[in-house]
């Protein structure tokens, strides 16, 4: 179910490593099956797992230990705000609960239309770039005053529109 | 508006913390300004010529791969990924002699909170980590390389891969590079949220495809490593330095700095400045002086605490960090390490029970869970350190937490647990009377915090 | 070699080897969880932290390579110190469950806390809390809490099962041992994962809240499954058997043993337990006394012999059954002036030749050997514990090549493969020679095609040192057997490997010195099963599910007159007309001789259950009451004493090389065989197994029962 264009990217993961060591490859599949579906199924890492040659247990091992792969759905928007020691000290946290606000659920949740999810997060190494929020793992959003964080929630609601 | 387009108004620009022009002597982010990182412009700045010369491509008779370990050792150049082990040693535990296949790897995995100085790098410099472990391989004959870069950064992923397919085009990767018998190939790999895979061994599982669970050292890396095989791990900032040394030599680059501390280093200077952002500056270079690049302490207040290497190093008081200069052995001097150069900097409205509560948190939110004393230890301190922030300290409680992060420390398989036991400790140690405020009245010392 | 000191004692040991093994070798103990000498090194439970001089922080003992001249204090102030503060950590989490925890008794936390812990405990916080986990009927996981994560049982998995089923998920205190996605733990050797826990997360489901350690008493006992001879604890309370786990012996069974034999216990106190001899009188079962079933037998015997001589009696043996056993039968049979009496229940071929088929090597050398040919088998459901060993060889780096007619999960590497229906295994077999003469530039013995996976398979052969061809059960059972042996030996011969037979049971090997097979005009046991016999003894064996062929097997036995079931179970209730009690393995002493040639000698462990008794008493009273000489034997000992070819002093030993002999005379038929090798189904293979519900249960069990059902 994972689709072609997804495995020929697995192909190029693979290729980087020894022909003996697919597994190497099994961190890079994973994110891109969750860029495809949304999160990590038991059915992504099971189909992962047959591609690579592992057991799906240890695919399910690295799925649970590194913490950007969801393991449930979640909305279309994820948002990892860091509120590690240097963010707290710029605002961090205060930005995560300028979100809670906004979106009308509490660090952790989803919204009821699917839109956003909300996270608290770890050190993203832009810490000189705080309040620093993380959209979908792959796009850093820096100096995320309050301004700015509406302007970001409204923008992403206002594309809705045009989808 | 898409989506794309949406997010793309909040990319960091690298004006605020990278091109400020107020590094000293900077080497690796000189002259950088967002748009010129490609192959052509960083060629144009000198790029690249490190590599002609040791080649002997450029006409002149090139150096052998002892010539270039010697060189780095005179440097005195010493890891930048928090270890501050000396480069050129390490290079020279590369068994020269070996059979098999050999590997490169550079830990681009920065997650030291404090620390946002390798995304600068490979953002708006990416060629000169490229050059940088090309001419480390040709050092210590490997063949293979590859540049773990931390999951949450993966924009710059993304352009060190573009960086690596012009680097390949060019004929600077891959076989007979720019004509010489040099082979060597470098490829990308990500993490995805762990900030354990910043340590080298975790790394090596992690690019082996297993959950990021560092090794037991003996053995260590350069004879048992990625795959087995003997593997030399560097940090980013320590390739980026190597070309600037091989161009201006190695008496130089020990110049730049003080005895023993060679060269220049980044600094992430975060927390309560006017100014965070990334500061390149000479080793040695007083505090006092990093912390007016920085823009000062935020105006109105006082310095109070600094953190000099990233939450992992002990915090020093101020009295204390306006005394030291910026290197390894004036920091060790004091009591704490270097280790990344992220400078957290808290001011007196800060409470450090407060700050503690959220190191803590980290480090046990962080923990692999392998061993024993971290996986158990670590959730220990942060409850007891949650309960005195939340005003149901007890008396013993410092004791407590002093003890526990001594039983943690050394009896660990990596450094993770130090590093959660070690600013436990110095906080106590340093600002015990907030912590037994706290017990005593339910509440901050200081004022409320953010 | 190494020497150094340790706690003032100078110990020398192995280049490589850690501080572990010099301290194991004077017999030093440092407390550990995650070590187990079987299993790659973890080091991660940190216990076994020692002091080494000059280094400055303390040293895992485990993880510590010696190094000439290093001084190391396990019990200095520093290493208990280490010691003490990771048993206080490891117990803040751990649930206060000793008083309902299986484990209690026989737990490694429990006793190492007694030295290491404290007795009172400073932590006040919360304790994580785990949920239970279900992963099938062997292992129970109901109390996750108490795991502290030494990764044994995923290490385990990994390197010994060759299958990965548990892992660890999560980070930090999250980290959790659990299957992927509520699978079960299928493994056939996933029960030692219960041995190997260090605390009471896993434990043995069918024991679990049965008995405490510190009731059960210990016997040493011989599983009587398949032919590894595995050693066995047996433990017992109020006469009743409540679990079996392994005893050591490295050269046999190491330190494990299959689920096969950890849990086909439960069948012993089973209802199905035959607990009185039983006549069928008027159509139904009457309970009677032993002189008066004894008797009905003694006069059936009598009369089948008169009325149509000694040649319709039958005498079919379960390979199972004890050395003492099978020749008292024989004495019983030969007494009667019959020489019908068989154990290979199984085959399709019976030559007259009469070498004992064994393993050709020993079992130890199983894991190192270099390469392997394994023709016709289901090595890893058929001999979990051989296939354990080659597994280990594997990941030394041995080749392993089979033959086989389907492709077959073995949890280990295996490099080349030659795909062929059974019936025309002749010429696969003869395809490999040819490829190796072809090699070696001699004269293949048959005539054959060096396709590409013959050459592979014969490439592979022709290199290395240690090396075995090896025989399985279908290739034993298979109706060219003798033409497979005949080119396997030329193969063995040509590449210089071992040849030699698997062995399907605990005592196959047994059978044959004790000569339970026809006399020169006896019938075979296909013939037996076909029609041939007025009165037919079976002595542990259900037709059709031990034997050959379900539908004939049956209908063949019922032209007798009079059927004899021995067995400790209600068998062949719709066969028999009589059913004499006898003693499992448990409630008798006996002997098995397994692949190798190993004797292997038991008592009884346990009270025989109601009536039941010995079956070499039961046929020793037989002979009496039928005026049968030579069966006066007053122990198993005296039996095994009197076996013709058994020296007494090979008793716990091999039989001398001289015993075995797996050379045949035949010719290499090539044409292609009728149907297909009957072998049984890992938890088919006989009475006490299939009578064990947890292991009938389990994905193999359940598959093979499915498969039992079609044929029938």
């Amino acid at each position: 179910m994972i689709s072609s264009e997804s495995r020929a990217r697995f192909e190029q993961e693979v290729a980087k490593y020894p022909a003996d060591q697919r597994q190497s490859a099994v961190m890079a599949c994973l994110a891109i099956a969750q860029q495809e579906i949304g999160y990590v199924s038991a059915e992504a890492e099971a189909e992962i797992a047959e591609f690579l040659g592992m057991a799906p247990m240890a695919v399910h091992e690295v799925t649970t230990f590194y913490n950007m792969y969801n393991q449930r759905p979640v909305g279309k928007y994820k948002l990892n705000v860091c509120t590690n020691l240097p963010c707290q000290l710029r605002d961090g946290a205060r930005a995560l609960r300028h979100l809670e606000k906004k979106l009308g659920i509490s660090m952790g949740e989803s919204t009821d239309d699917g839109m956003f999810t909300l996270q608290q997060c770890e050190c993203l190494g832009a810490c000189a770039d705080s309040p620093v929020l993380l959209v979908n793992d792959r796009t850093m959003c820096s100096f995320m005053t309050e301004e700015k964080l509406d302007q970001l929630v409204d923008g992403l609601r206002a594309t809705e529109g045009n989808a | 508006m898409n989506p794309q387009q949406v997010l793309g108004q909040f990319r960091a620009t690298g004006l605020e913390t990278c091109f400020h022009g107020r590094h000293i002597g900077a080497q690796i982010l000189d002259g950088l300004d967002g748009s010129n990182w490609r192959l052509k412009d960083y060629e144009a700045r000198g790029g690249y010529q490190a590599l002609r010369r040791i080649l002997g491509v450029d006409g002149s008779e090139g150096l052998t791969p002892d010539q270039v370990i010697a060189a780095v050792k005179e440097s005195a150049l010493r890891g930048r990924g928090g270890a501050g082990f000396p480069t050129g040693l390490k290079w020279s535990f590369m068994p020269r002699q070996f059979p098999g296949q050999k590997y490169l790897v550079c830990n681009s995995d920065e997650g030291e909170p404090g620390t946002c100085k390798d995304r600068d790098i490979l953002q708006f410099n990416p060629h000169i980590v490229i050059e940088g472990m090309i001419i480390a391989a040709y050092a210590m004959g490997i063949t293979v390389g590859y540049n773990y870069i931390h999951g949450e950064i993966f924009q710059t992923y993304d352009r060190f891969e573009d960086a690596l397919r012009e680097a390949r085009a060019a004929g600077l990767l891959g076989d007979r590079i720019l004509g010489s018998s040099l082979n060597f190939q470098l490829h990308a790999a990500h993490g995805f949220g762990a900030y354990i895979c910043g340590e080298e061994t975790a790394l090596l599982e992690s690019l082996e495809g297993k959950k990021g669970q560092p090794r037991f050292k003996p053995p260590f890396p350069a004879s048992f490593g990625l795959y087995g095989k003997p593997t030399t791990v560097n940090n980013t900032e320590t390739f980026a330095a190597v070309p600037w040394i091989i161009r201006n030599g190695a008496q130089a680059y020990l110049q730049c700095g003080k005895p023993n501390n060679g060269g220049t280093k980044i600094y992430s200077v975060s927390g309560d400045v006017e100014r965070p952002g990334n500061y390149e500056i000479p080793m040695g270079t007083p505090f006092s002086v990093l912390l007016e690049l920085a823009g000062g302490v935020r105006t109105g207040r006082q310095l109070k605490a600094v953190i000099p290497g990233g939450s992992s190093a002990p915090v020093l008081p101020a009295s204390i960090m306006m005394d030291c200069t910026m290197d390894y052995d004036s920091i060790a001097k004091a009591g704490s390490m270097l280790g990344s150069g992220a400078v957290i900097v808290m001011d007196d409205s800060r409470c450090m029970v407060k700050s503690l509560q959220r190191l803590s948190y980290f480090y046990m939110h962080e923990s692999c869970g392998q061993c024993t004393p971290c996986r158990e230890g670590t959730g220990w301190l942060s409850r007891v350190v949650d309960r005195i922030e939340n005003g149901q300290g007890r008396q013993a409680d410092m004791d407590l937490l002093d003890n526990v992060a001594e039983n943690i420390q050394g009896r660990t398989i990596c450094a993770l647990g130090d590093a959660a036991a070690m600013p436990v400790r110095a906080m106590i140690k340093h600002f015990r009377p907030e912590f037994e405020y706290h017990v005593a009245n339910k509440t901050c010392m200081v004022p409320a915090y953010v | 070699m190494i020497e150094i000191e340790l706690d003032g004692t100078k110990v020398e040991v192995a280049e490589g080897s850690m501080v572990m093994h010099a301290a194991e070798k004077v017999g030093t103990f440092i407390p550990h969880f995650c070590y187990h000498k079987k299993l790659s090194i973890a080091a991660n439970c940190r216990m076994c932290l020692v002091d080494v001089e000059k280094a400055p922080k303390p040293m895992p003992a485990c993880a510590t390579p010696v190094t000439q001249g290093m001084v190391v204090r396990t019990r200095s102030d520093k290493a208990i110190k280490a010691q003490k503060s990771v048993m206080e950590f490891l117990l803040i989490n751990h649930p206060l469950d000793c008083p309902i925890c299986d484990q209690g008794g026989e737990c490694q936390l429990q006793d190492l806390s007694v030295g290491y812990g404290g007795t009172t405990s400073r932590y006040r916080e919360e304790k994580r809390v785990v949920f239970h986990k279900d992963v099938g009927p062997l292992i129970s996981m109901e109390e996750m809490s108490r795991c502290i994560h030494c990764t044994r049982c995923v290490r385990f998995g990994q390197e010994v099962a060759g299958a990965m089923e548990l892992g660890m998920s999560n980070r930090g205190e999250h980290a959790e041992i659990e299957t992927f996605v509520g699978r079960s733990v299928d493994s056939e050797l996933s029960g030692n994962m219960i041995d190997l826990c260090p605390v009471g997360a896993l434990t043995s489901k069918p024991f679990r809240y049965s008995a405490r350690t510190w009731e059960l008493s210990r016997r040493k006992s011989v599983s009587p499954h398949d032919s590894t001879g595995a050693n066995l604890v047996v433990q017992v309370k109020n006469h009743r058997v409540m679990r079996v786990v392994p005893l050591e012996n490295e050269a046999v069974n190491e330190c494990w043993i299959a689920d096969r034999d950890r849990f086909s216990y439960e069948a012993l106190n089973s209802n199905d337990r035959l607990t009185s001899p039983m006549l069928k009188q008027g159509g139904e079962w009457k309970s009677v006394d032993w002189a008066t079933a004894l008797e009905y037998v003694a006069n059936g015997l009598r009369q089948v012999k008169a009325n149509h001589g000694s040649r319709a009696i039958g005498l079919l043996a379960s390979p199972h059954s004890t050395v003492e056993e099978l020749y008292l039968a024989g004495v019983l049979m030969k007494g009667l002036g019959s020489a019908n009496i068989d154990y290979r229940l199984r085959n399709a071929e019976f030559p007259r030749e009469a070498g004992v088929r064994h393993l050709g090597t020993s079992v130890a050398s199983l894991s190192d050997l270099q390469r392997v040919f394994v023709v016709g088998s289901n090595l890893r459901k058929d001999h979990p514990l051989f296939a354990q060993r080659i597994r280990q060889a594997a990941r030394k780096g041995c080749v392993v090549n089979a033959l086989l007619d389907r492709p077959m999960d073995w949890a280990l590497p295996v490099t080349n493969s030659l795909t062929a229906d059974s019936s025309v295994w002749v010429q696969a077999l003869a395809d490999v020679a040819a490829a190796i003469a072809q090699k070696k530039g001699v004269a293949s013995p048959a005539q054959g095609d060096v396709s590409d996976s013959a050459l592979a398979i014969a490439n592979s052969m022709l290199v290395g040192e240690r090396k075995a061809v090896l025989l399985g059960n279908a290739a034993a059972h298979h109706a060219r057997a003798s033409s497979m042996l005949a080119l396997a030996n030329w193969i063995g011969e040509q590449t210089g490997a071992s040849v030699g037979y698997l062995t399907e049971a605990a005592n196959t090997v047994g059978a044959q010195i004790v000569g339970a097979r026809p006399g020169p005009d006896g019938l075979n046991a296909s013939q037996m099963l076909s029609g041939s016999l007025k009165a037919a003894v079976l002595l542990n064996c259900e037709p059709g599910l031990d034997t050959v062929s379900l539908p004939n097997a049956r209908s063949g036995l019922r032209a007798a007159e009079m059927i004899v079931s021995l067995s400790p179970f209600k068998a062949n209730m719709d066969l028999a007309d009589v059913m004499l009690p006898i003693a499992p393995f448990t409630e008798t002493s006996g002997t098995f001789v397994n692949a190798e040639g190993r004797v292997q000698s038991f008592h009884a462990v346990v009270k025989s259950l109601g009536e039941s008794r010995p079956a070499w008493k039961v046929l020793r009273v037989l002979c009496d009451l039928l005026g049968v000489g030579g069966a006066g034997f007053e122990s198993t000992r005296d039996v095994l004493a009197s076996v013709p070819g058994l020296q007494i002093d090979e008793v716990g030993a091999k039989v001398r090389d001289g015993l075995l002999d797996n050379r045949t005379q035949a010719n290499v038929d090539l044409t292609p065989a009728e149907g297909a090798p009957v072998v049984a189904a890992i938890y088919q293979l006989d009475g006490l197994v299939r009578r064990a519900p947890s292991l009938q249960m389990t994905a193999d069990g359940r598959l093979g029962f499915a498969a039992q059902e079609v044929a029938a």
